[in-house]
C-alpha cells in the first residue's frame, strides 16, 4: 500500500541546512525500514505551467491551476502496511522538514 | 413460541449479537460496508424465518452464518472475475476462531476503528453508534438532529475512508493505547450526554436507549483496560448520572433540578456500583483525570440522602481540582454553582460574570445567573437572564424547567 505524503508551505526556498539535514536522517530510516519509495521536492508555484490537451490544440497557460496561500512544496512517496503506519512515518517526516504535510493513499 | 417471544428473541439478539455479527464479519471479509450490509440482511432473514422456522438455539451463531453467507453472495454478485485463490479464501475462515464469553476481542477492535482519530469526531460517533451499537441511520440522525441523508452521507464516507486509506482494524499496539482510549471516552461520553439530556425540540429529553449503549459500550472498554483510571472514571460517572435519571424529568415533562429531585427514586444499585468504582480509583493513589474527578463530584452528591447533607465543601474542593487539569469556562462555571453553596450567591455571581464572555451562547450561563441574581433578590435581572436561557435551550424539560422558574419570579 503506497501513501503520499504531501508538503504543505506558504513560501517557496528550500529548506534550511537544519531541516536538510534533518530530512536525510529521516530519508535514511525510510530507505531502511523498506517505507521508501520516492521523494522530490518542487519549484515555486510559480514556475508552474498548465496544459490543456483535450480540445484541438494543446493551449500552455503560465502559473499554477489553483492560486492559494499554502501550496504543494514537496513530497514523499512512501510504501505502509496501513494508516496507522503512514500517519507515524508522516509525523516524523513533519517534524524533520519542519512544514505541515498531508497523507493521502493511491488507490 | 409465540409471535411476541420470537420478536423479543430478535430484539434481544440485535442487542446482544449486532456487534460481534458485525465484528466477525469485518474480520473476515476485511470491508465494514460489506460486513454491516451483512448482518443487516442477516436479521432481516432473521425475521423472515424465525416465525415459522422457530428461533435457532444459538442466535449468534445462526446469524453470524448467515450474514457471512450473504457477504460472500454480495462479493460474487460485485466481482465475478474472482479467480480460484479468491474463491477459496471467502468459502474457508481461517482467522482465530471466535474469543468465547460475554465481551470479545473482535468488538473492541470494531470500536478502536470507528473512533480512529484519522475520523472527524462526529464521524467517529455516528459510525460508532451503527456499527458497534446498531442504531439505525435514522436513529442516529434523530439524537444529533442532522438530516437522515446527510447522517448517511457521513457514515459512508467514514466507512470508504477506513477502506481507501486503510485504517487498520484492530486495537491499537499497547504504547498507542492510552491515546487512543482517550478518543473513544470522549466519543462515548459524547453520545451518553446526548442521551442525558437530548438537545433537540423534537426529540424525547431524555433517550435512555443511547445512554444505556454509551454505558454498554464503556463497560466492553474496560474489560479491555481494566488498569485504565479514567475508563473506569466515565463508566463511574455514567453510572451515578444513570442512577439519577428516573427523578430527573417530572411526570408533567419538566426537568427536576438535582436539589429538588425525589432521592428514594434514584437507582440504588447503580451507585452502588458507581461508588465502588470511585472507591476503587481513590484506593489507586494515582492522579486523577477528569473523568475520575467528575465521577468524584457525583459520587459526592448520590451520596446525600438530602440535598441539605451535601458536603459542597468536598464539591468545591474536586472543581478546584478539575480547574487545574481543565481551566475552561464551563468548568469554571460548574465550580461557581458550588461556590454559591459556601461562599453565597453574590461571590459566584462575581465569578459567572467573569465568564460572560465566553459563554454568551451557551444556555447554562444565563440559567446559573438568572439562579443566582433570584437569590439576590434582583427580580428583573433574573427574568432577563432566564429569558436568554431559554431562548438557548434545545431540550424540552429544560426549558419548560427555565419557563416556570422565570415565571415565578415576583
Amino acid at each position: 500500500m503506497q501513501y503520499m505524503v504531501s508538503v504543505i508551505f506558504e513560501e517557496a526556498g528550500l529548506a534550511t541546512p537544519e531541516e536538510d539535514a534533518a530530512i536525510d536522517v529521516f530519508n535514511d530510516r525510510l530507505v531502511a525500514e523498506g517505507h521508501w519509495v520516492f521523494a522530490g521536492g518542487l519549484g515555486a508555484p510559480g514556475t508552474a505551467t498548465v496544459i490543456d490537451n483535450r480540445g484541438g490544440e494543446a493551449m500552455f497557460t503560465d502559473g499554477p491551476f489553483v492560486e492559494s496561500k499554502e501550496f504543494l512544496a514537496g513530497f514523499w512517496i512512501i510504501e505502509a502496511a496501513d494508516l496507522d503506519v503512514a500517519l507515524k512515518l508522516a509525523a516524523e517526516g513533519s517534524k524533520a522538514c519542519n512544514r505541515k504535510v498531508e497523507v493521502r493513499p493511491f488507490l | 413460541m409465540s409471535g411476541v417471544d420470537v420478536r423479543e428473541a430478535i430484539t434481544r439478539a440485535h442487542q446482544e449479537e449486532w456487534a460481534r455479527v458485525v465484528a466477525s464479519l469485518a474480520r473476515r471479509f476485511g470491508d465494514l460496508d460489506i460486513a454491516e450490509e451483512a448482518a443487516a440482511e442477516a436479521f432481516v432473514t432473521a425475521v423472515e424465518h424465525w416465525p415459522s422456522d422457530g428461533v435457532p438455539p444459538n442466535p449468534g451463531a445462526w446469524l453470524t452464518t448467515t450474514a457471512a453467507r450473504k457477504a460472500i453472495d454480495r462479493i460474487r454478485r460485485e466481482n465475478r472475475r474472482d479467480d480460484k485463490q479468491t474463491e477459496a479464501q471467502l468459502l474457508s475462515d481461517d482467522g482465530p476462531p471466535e474469543p468465547v464469553g460475554p465481551v470479545g476481542d473482535e468488538r473492541l477492535r470494531l470500536i478502536f476503528t470507528c473512533c480512529h482519530p484519522a475520523l472527524a469526531m462526529q464521524s467517529r460517533v455516528a459510525l460508532t453508534l451503527r456499527m458497534v451499537g446498531g442504531l439505525t441511520v435514522p436513529e442516529i440522525a434523530r439524537a444529533f438532529l442532522v438530516q437522515e441523508a446527510a447522517m448517511g452521507q457521513r457514515i459512508t464516507r467514514a466507512k470508504a475512508k477506513i477502506k481507501v486509506a486503510r485504517i487498520p482494524y484492530r486495537v491499537p499496539s499497547e504504547q498507542d493505547l492510552p491515546a487512543r482510549v482517550g478518543g473513544v471516552l470522549a466519543v462515548l461520553y459524547l453520545v451518553f450526554n446526548e442521551g442525558y439530556l437530548a438537545t433537540g425540540p423534537d426529540s424525547d429529553p431524555v433517550r435512555p436507549d443511547l445512554t444505556a449503549e454509551a454505558v454498554r459500550l464503556t463497560r466492553l472498554l474496560r474489560t479491555l483496560v481494566p488498569q485504565d483510571g479514567e475508563v473506569a472514571g466515565l463508566l463511574a460517572l455514567m453510572l451515578l448520572a444513570e442512577a439519577r435519571r428516573p427523578a430527573r424529568v417530572s411526570p408533567s415533562g419538566e426537568l427536576v433540578a438535582l436539589g429538588e429531585q425525589d432521592r428514594g427514586s434514584w437507582d440504588g444499585a447503580l451507585i452502588a456500583e458507581g461508588h465502588r468504582l470511585v472507591r476503587e480509583r481513590l484506593a489507586a493513589g494515582t492522579a486523577p483525570g477528569r473523568y475520575q474527578i467528575l465521577a468524584a463530584i457525583n459520587a459526592v452528591h448520590t451520596s446525600a440522602r438530602d440535598v441539605r447533607d451535601t458536603d459542597w465543601s468536598q464539591v468545591l474542593a474536586l472543581y478546584d481540582q478539575l480547574v487545574r487539569l481543565d481551566p475552561s469556562p464551563v468548568v469554571a462555571l460548574n465550580r461557581a454553582v458550588a461556590v454559591a453553596e459556601i461562599d453565597g450567591p453574590q461571590v459566584a455571581l462575581a465569578a459567572v460574570d467573569r465568564l460572560a464572555e465566553a459563554l454568551d451562547g451557551y444556555h447554562a450561563y444565563h440559567a446559573t445567573r438568572a439562579d443566582l441574581l433570584r437569590r439576590l433578590g434582583r427580580s428583573q435581572e433574573s427574568r432577563a437572564a432566564y429569558d436568554r436561557a431559554v431562548a438557548l435551550a434545545g431540550n424540552t424539560a429544560e426549558t419548560a424547567y427555565l419557563t416556570r422558574r422565570r415565571d415565578q419570579l415576583g
